[in-house]
This record gives structure tokens, sequence and C-alpha cells, in this order.
């Protein structure tokens, strides 16, 4: 599904090459469900952003659904993202203003469906993750569970083949949090879409099948 | 993404940000509006000149000594009585032709006297120049031929010398001679800066007695129609070009005259479009502006419209739609005030508005390509914007 091999990545800051990746290999299979644990500063969200196609590796090679991410445009890596990755973020990143349906059904605008067809798919994800009856609610109006749980939706709408989570549950209560992430769980086994979370939380990484451990850009074997 | 998604996206956007959206179309309303309303009265005056050149007649032709130059004092003429009887020859009817020869006179009436025109003319005049009276009769051909000391007043000097009274049959004295009023014209108002209404007609010969002069200053040619014209000119200036061979004399029609005044006054109108459209252009800097605090403030949306797939090209026609929508709709707003104010100006002052759907859709036109051009940076500012940077703005 994912296959980084000897993935380095470096920003330019002031003229200087600082170094946030250096040379990590590693695989997603389909289904995975995989924990990618670091302290901050660690290259973890690095590490996600690339593998999200987001961003492009400095060296090495990355292949994302049998891509070479390298080989890729701008508008085929907003593509692949739309089609293969779901991204969950630690801070929601839903539209204000706008509706959970609409919020959900965003993904699909850019895949060029009608609206009919945008809103009966994000009606029946929506349902999916139990939010069936807070449709038309705009995220001020929802609990910061129900706006991750939004947020999930939007993620899975397209059904793609993997869910990239950036600290989910960092912005909620323990309670709350416990709820997303059986969500989360729950979605990686029934609908076999692997799903790669990104903590600093050890707790949380355990509950996963496999740890990527992070320090200083690199894995810690 | 669809155009229409777009379109409702970029609509959403501004609906939410409903006091920055107005203030900013404020800047394209007064723009568009005051390119609208100066070109309406621009267009006015110069539909109410040409009007007023039209007024004078049809198909007529003015053959005056020297060059025709609007920055000349005209000439002094040097044709006489001789020239105006082989005018006549050329022009073959009489009726067609008029000769004048005018001074600034004072005219009295018992106490009353008022400074006018006076125009030593031929009995064709009313033909040529298609003037009415109000009262009486005009000049006839014996009283020309005959040098009598009759007169037709203007109206404004029939209302000045006698009020309210009738003037035909009283006594008027111009240049200390008494003339028998035998008419007055019909009102005619102005043209081309020339009250037309303060003028008094004599028969030519007459006036040539009274001012000691065998002089004609102009003839004034009825053309039967457009086709004739320029070759009766050229008929009418050889003759007297061979009759006065160090001589330069002009023949002018009413084209000509329209040309020339059309030009100054089609340059007025671009002046004062060029001028409201600096205003536009303010108002384009200023969508200019607002457009890129809108990228910088929804720095985070966009990251996240890449995050779920939207290309740069899908995020840079949402811009650039906002843009357009600010600017179009802030160009209908100025083309309906530019309207409404162009209309008051025409019924509230003596200023004509002329609105012209040209200068409607011009300014439709400009505003959205406005909008493009405005747009673009910000559009495209928006489109390059990388997800991951945006995604981590706060």
């Amino acid at each position: 599904m994912i296959e980084a091999v000897d993935v380095a990545r470096s920003y330019e800051l002031d003229g200087v090459s600082v170094p946030a990746l250096r040379g990590v290999s590693l695989t997603i299979e389909d289904g995975d469900y995989v924990a990618i644990i670091g302290p901050s500063g660690s290259g973890k969200s690095t590490l996600m952003h690339l593998l999200g196609a987001l961003d492009r590796p400095t060296s090495g090679k990355l292949l994302i659904n049998g891509q070479d991410i390298a080989t890729l445009g701008a508008p085929d890596m907003a593509r692949l993202r739309n089609e293969t990755i779901g991204f969950v973020f630690q801070a929601f990143h839903l539209l204000p203003r706008t509706s959970a349906l609409d919020n959900v059904a965003l993904p699909l605008v850019y895949r060029g469906l009608g609206a009919r067809e945008r809103r009966k798919r994000a009606m029946s994800t929506l349902e999916r993750v139990g939010l069936g009856h807070r449709v038309n609610h705009r995220p001020n109006q929802l609990s910061g569970g129900e706006q991750q749980r939004v947020a999930i939706a939007r993620a899975l709408v397209t059904e793609p083949k993997v869910l990239l989570a950036d600290e989910p549950t960092g912005n909620l209560d323990s309670a709350t949090g416990q709820a997303v992430l059986d969500l989360l769980e729950k979605l990686n086994t029934e609908s076999h879409v692997a799903l790669v979370m990104v903590t600093h939380d050890r707790d949380i990484a355990t509950r996963a099948r496999r740890q990527i451990a992070m320090r200083d850009g690199e894995i810690v074997p | 993404m669809r155009l229409a998604e777009a379109w409702r996206v970029a609509m959403a956007a501004l609906v939410a940000n409903r006091m920055r959206s107005s203030l900013t179309m404020l800047g394209m309303v007064i723009g568009v509006g005051a390119v609208v309303i100066l070109v309406a009265l621009g267009t006015g005056t110069k539909n109410m000149v040409e009007a007023q050149v039209e007024g004078l007649g049809s198909n007529l032709l003015i053959v005056v000594p020297g060059q025709v130059n609007l920055n000349a004092a005209p000439a002094v003429s040097r044709m006489d009585n001789q020239d105006l009887d082989a005018m006549i020859k050329v022009v073959g009817d009489r009726e067609r032709i008029t000769a004048t020869l005018t001074s600034g006179e004072t005219v009295r009436a018992g106490n009353a006297s008022t400074f006018t025109t006076v125009n030593g003319v031929m009995e064709s005049t009313p033909k040529v120049f298609l003037r009415g009276l109000r009262t009486g009769t005009y000049l006839s051909r014996t009283d020309v031929d005959t040098g009598r000391r009759v007169a037709v007043l203007g109206s404004l000097v029939a209302q000045k010398l006698f009020g309210e009274r009738d003037a035909v049959g009283q006594q008027v004295t111009i240049a200390g001679v008494r003339f028998r009023v035998i008419g007055v014209f019909a009102p005619l108002g102005q043209s081309l800066g020339v009250d037309r209404d303060n003028e008094v007609h004599i028969p030519i010969t007459t006036a040539q007695r009274l001012f000691g002069t065998g002089r004609v200053d102009a003839f004034a040619v009825k053309a039967p129609d457009r086709e004739t014209i320029d070759r009766l000119g050229e008929q009418l200036l050889s003759e007297l070009r061979r009759r006065h061979p160090d001589t330069e004399f002009s023949a002018v029609t009413q084209e000509q005259i329209l040309g020339v005044l059309g030009n100054i006054l089609g340059i007025l109108t671009t002046v004062l479009a060029a001028i409201a459209g600096i205003s536009l252009l303010v108002g384009g800097v200023g969508v200019s502006n607002i457009m890129l605090v809108s990228v910088r403030e929804r720095t985070r949306e966009i990251g996240l419209r890449k995050a779920v797939g939207a290309r740069p090209r899908d995020i840079g026609i949402q811009f650039l739609l906002e843009a357009v929508l600010l600017t179009t709709v802030g160009g209908i707003g100025g083309t309906i005030l530019g309207v409404i104010a162009a209309l008051l100006t025409a019924a509230l002052s003596p200023v004509p508005a002329a609105i012209t759907w040209w200068s409607m859709v011009l300014a439709f036109g400009v505003s959205a390509a406005v909008g493009i051009i405005f747009g673009v940076v910000p559009a495209q500012r928006a489109g390059r914007l990388d997800p991951v940077v945006a995604l981590r703005t706060d």
C-alpha cells in the first residue's frame, strides 16, 4: 500500500538545510494498524505528511498505491490524496459556518460528484460514525468528540485505503478520546482500511498492531 | 471541482464576510458609477450640440472668405453684390441661397434699447435656415430689391423693446435710422452658444446702405440633397476663386462642423471616462488587497481543502471567482447608481444625459476584467500554498 525506502526530508531555514527525517524505511500494508510514536521534534509529523502525499521526500523512494511520488505533479498528488488517503487531524480542521453534512461531502466536491450523490454518500458516512442525527449542525454547535467524528467521516467518505490520524485524541478528554479511538479501530477491522496513527501517548500506541518509534528523524529499532 | 460549485463556495465566502465584502464592493460601485455618469453626461452634451447644429437646417453649406479655423478670427470679406449675383447663378435658385452682412448695433424703441446682432439678409433666409415667425411677415423680395427700412425682430429683442405688446407695426431705430417692424421670430433658443433670439433681420441692401459698405460677409446655401452638397460647394468656391484669384474661400457643411465639434466632445468624454477609470483602478487595488487578506486568513482552510484533494487550480479558481464576484456585483451596483445619478442630473440641471448601452456593457466588462486582473495574484498565491505549511498555520 505505502512503501518508503530510505526516505529523507530536510527543510531550508535561512539557507541552512535542517534535516527533519534522515532515511526512514517502512511499509504500510492493506488493513494495517500502525502507531508512529515519538516525542515532539522526532519527525513523526513530517513522516505522516509524506505518507499522505502532502509533501515530497528530499531523497529516497516513496511509493503510495504503487505510484512513485517523485514522478507526480501537484494535481496528481491532489488526486492521489483524494482517492487513497483520509486525514484526521488533531485540530479537526472543519470548515466553520458549514454544516456537518457539507464538511463531510467536501472531498467529493473535488472528485467532481454532483450535489445529490455527495449528500447521499456524506449522509450514510455520518450515520456510520453515529452522527446521523447531527447532519445539519455546524462545528460550533457540536462537542469536541462529535467534531472529530465529523472529521473521521470526512476522511472516510472517499473510501480511502488508508486513514492517517495525527494525534486524533490530542484535543479531547480521555473518555471522548477513548470513544474516538474505538471508532477508528472499528473502521479498521470492519472496513479493512489501514490506520496509521501518530501519537506521543504510549498507552494509545500499544493498542496498535505495530509500533514505529521515532527519535531525531530516525526509526528507533 | 465543478464551476457551479466554485461559484457557490465563492458566494458563501463573501456572504460570510458581509461587511468587508460590501465595503470592497463600494469601491467598485463608486468607480463604475463615476464612469457611467460621466460618459452619460459627456454623450448627452455631444448629442445636444449635434442636435443644435442640425437645428440650423439640413444640407446647409456656408461659404465664407478665408479658412475655417476655430482658433482664428473670421477674415474680412471682399465679397460684394456682384459675387452674390454670380452665386445665385451657380445655385440656379434664388430661394436656396441667402447672403448676410452682420453688425452689432443698439436698437431703440422709445425709451427702451438693447444691443443686438443686426443681420442684413435676403428674403430666402427662413427657407434656408428653417425659421418660423410668431407674428407678422418676413422680408419680401421687393423689400430686398428696393432697400426698404423694415425689420424682423428676434423674440428676445421684441420682448426687451416692447414687453408683452405686439411689436408688429411699431417703429425701432437702428444706428439712428428708423425701421418699421413687420414681423417677430418664433423663439429658437441657443445654438452653439449664440442666442438666436437676440437678433434683428433687415434687407441686405438696406444694411449695406446703413453701414456704408457694399460688402457681403457670407453666403448660406441649402443644397437640394446630401449627395449634391459637396459638388455644389466646389462649384461655388471655384466661381469665387475665379472672381478673386488672390483670395481664399471656404465652404463648410454641417457635417464638417459636426465632425470638429464631435471630435472635441468625444475627446472630452474620453478624458472624463479616463479620470473616472482611475477610481475604478483604485477599487481594483482594494479588491486585490482584500483578497490577499482573505487568502491569508483562510490559509488553514486552503490547506484542508488541498489535503482532501483540491488541486492548485481548484483553489485558484475559487479565489478568482470571489474577486470577480466582488467586482461584477459592485459593477452592477455602480451601473445602477450611475444611471440614477445621470437621470437625476439631467432632470435637475441643464446638462443633458444620454445613457448608452455600450457604456453599461463596457462598465460590466471592465469590472469583470478588474476582478480577473486584480484577483489573479491572490488566487495564484492561494493555489500555490504548501498544504503542510498551510495546515500548520494557526
